[in-house]
């Protein structure tokens, strides 16, 4: 009994110690300093003060770019949904034997690095990219498209190629669970495929769209490289502030306000999606 | 001449292998129907090339002239129970069962009368707004037996409902189930492996053996005249006796019994409730064959003893009798229920 509670005690120390070394005491750090201030001498007075909240609160430079990330977020679930449920639909349902291949293809670009992946748009997006090329060879336009790199479109379709395997797999997972029987049953009884698609498998697929887009929703929002690589000024996400605020700016108090301010933003959506994703998984 | 539904030589293979091969069959209006048989017999592709998800490679079927094959499942008057209810998880009892008059575009008054009348069929009426995770797996047999009833089905299908309900349960809706059938008149047919279920509710069993139909006819009639060995032990337990016929007298070793069957080896089905010990079954104008034999095993069963006797010959026979019964002594059948069955 007493052995049993030890070995117990040996399995669980590790993953403990871990999370409590480099997560848990890092977000403690980070919330001490974010309250904390800098003197003229940029050392940090270790004095407690709410001055960094209220400067985020007064300068409108944050909200701007928070929305932003949010808008670039939110377009990135959107056009990952719209590639990523269809494809799932098509995996789990049509695929027959070439199901295998094709959802390997689908995680084989997670094993490849972000960078190279980015920098593969910024090939195709530049102004003698592949893209341009191609335009301005079938006279689609007279002047390489300026706004395809440094822009916005340049993150969000950089994000969406990165994030749609997080969508496709838990929605094929979600689809996979439905038995089969249930699309027999649906159309034994009168449905039409397309009934039964949108009264049978939408609804069940539901848990498998939401924790699909929470990734791809979260992980856009706090992505860094995409808008550091292929934004302009126009598409600076929140990550590159706290970048900035950590390292060119030297002023870690406010960053780390900023990235507190994140993490509240981020458990606050988890936790509603979680509570949805509760009500709708059902049996 | 037309019948409800008749199959004419429907088969189905997958590739190599001929899962149905050429099954004709006719089904009255109102019938229940029960196609028996063990797994891989093809019972249940027929029902489900019947209710349209597969697709018979060869035959055709019709329900009142009017021909199914090209039709698919939801353009289908037929309606089927699954063996795991397939109730959709995320919808209400109500919804279930309102589900096909959705579908079709019911009107919602109707549609409440309707449902509200299904579910007090099955006697589910409180249990409307419960969800199916709610509920027990007798009730949700229930709910899909009301979804499928609701949409007055022409032909109702069941397949191995019953299978998945502990044995008192089951036997409560094998009554259940045929009253329900009386009471809306619709035609039945009933997919089972459960040869006592079989002939505890149908009408009419079909009895298949590696796609083909090996016996067909009412309960009482495929029990009591097994056409083959197979039939005989497949529907209860069964004395498969040796003979040799000459002259219209079977002899089996132990006893001669006159038969109106053609000379040769042939191979009879004695039913074991058919043996008793002679005081019992000696009756006026009956012909009985009288043997000896010693009782070598006894198991109780409640309302009687199964006994395995040994002839004088050494062959062994299942007599089912009731009260104990000793040792051995004198045992006699009627010599008509000596069936000849068929050689295979």
């Amino acid at each position: 009994m007493a052995r049993s509670r030890l070995s117990a005690w040996l399995v669980t120390l590790p993953p403990f110690a871990w999370i409590a070394l480099f997560l848990f005491t890092p977000y403690c750090l980070l919330f001490c300093y974010s309250f904390w201030s800098l003197d003229a001498g940029q050392q940090v007075v270790h004095h407690l003060t709410l001055a960094n909240y209220l400067h985020l609160l007064q300068t409108p430079l944050y909200l701007t770019v928070i929305l932003r990330s949010m808008r670039i977020a939110f377009s990135v679930v959107l056009l990952s949904l719209l590639i990523g449920y269809p494809l799932a639909c098509f995996l789990v349902f049509q695929a027959g034997k070439y199901r295998r291949i094709l959802y390997q293809a689908v995680i084989i670009p997670l094993w490849i690095s972000y960078l190279v992946r980015a920098y593969a748009w910024k090939v195709i997006f530049g102004n003698e990219g592949v893209m341009n090329t191609l335009l301005l060879w079938c006279h689609a336009t007279r002047h390489p498209l300026g706004f395809l790199l440094y822009s916005p479109f340049a993150v969000i379709v950089t994000l969406t190629h990165i994030y749609v395997p997080f969508v496709v797999l838990p929605v094929v997972a979600a689809l996979e669970k439905i038995p089969p029987e249930l699309l027999e049953s649906s159309s034994d009884l009168g449905a039409t495929a397309w009934q039964t698609f949108t009264r049978v498998i939408l609804p069940l697929s539901l848990p498998g769209v939401l924790s699909g887009a929470t990734f791809a929703f979260l992980l856009s929002f706090g992505d860094f490289l995409a808008p550091l690589l292929l934004g302009g000024p126009s598409s600076v996400m929140i990550a590159n502030i706290v970048a900035n605020l950590f390292g060119a700016d030297y002023n870690w108090p406010l960053g780390a306000a900023v990235a507190v301010l994140i993490l509240v933003m981020v458990l606050v959506i988890l936790t509603i999606t979680q509570r949805l994703e509760r009500r709708w998984r059902v049996a | 001449m037309s019948n409800f539904l008749r199959l004419e030589n429907v088969s189905k293979r997958f590739g190599e292998h001929t899962v149905l091969a050429s099954i004709s069959l006719e089904v009255e209006r109102g019938e229940f129907l029960t196609l028996l048989g063990e797994s891989g017999s093809g019972k249940t592709t027929l029902l489900r090339i019947l209710a349209g998800f597969e697709e018979a490679t060869g035959g055709r079927i019709f329900l009142e002239d009017e021909q199914l094959d090209a039709l698919p499942p939801h353009r289908r008057p037929i309606h089927t129970v699954f063996q795991s209810y397939a109730l959709f998880p995320h919808m209400s009892v109500f919804d279930n069962v309102a589900y096909g008059l959705r579908v079709r575009g019911c009107a919602r008054d109707e549609m409440t009368a309707r449902v509200e009348e299904a579910l007090k069929k099955v006697h589910m009426e409180g249990f409307s707004k419960h969800f199916p995770r709610q509920i027990s797996g007798g009730q949700k047999q229930r709910v899909a037996l009301a979804r499928a009833l609701v949409n007055r089905p022409r032909l109702l299908l069941l397949d191995e409902p019953l299978s998945a309900l502990d044995a008192n349960l089951r036997f409560e809706m094998q009554r259940e189930l045929k009253v329900l059938q009386r009471e809306v008149g619709i035609t039945f047919i009933f997919v089972t492996h459960d040869q006592s279920e079989a002939l505890a509710i149908s009408d009419r069993v079909v009895l298949l053996r590696h796609g083909k139909v090996e016996q067909c006819g009412t309960p009482r009639s495929i029990y009591s005249t097994p056409r083959t060995a197979y039939s005989a032990s497949f529907l209860g337990k069964s004395n498969l006796v040796q003979g040799t016929v000459l002259d219209g007298v079977a002899d089996c070793a132990d006893f001669s019994v006159p038969v109106n069957v053609a000379d040769g080896a042939v191979t009879f089905s004695l039913r074991p409730e058919c043996i008793a010990p002679v005081t019992e079954t000696a009756q006026a104008g009956e012909q009985l064959v009288p043997f000896v034999a010693e009782v070598v095993a006894e198991q109780f069963h409640g309302a009687d003893s199964l006994l395995t006797l040994r002839c004088a010959s050494g062959t062994e026979l299942s007599a089912r009798v009731a009260g104990p019964r000793g040792n051995g002594g004198w045992f006699a059948f009627r010599a008509q229920d000596l069936v000849p069955l068929e050689q295979e």
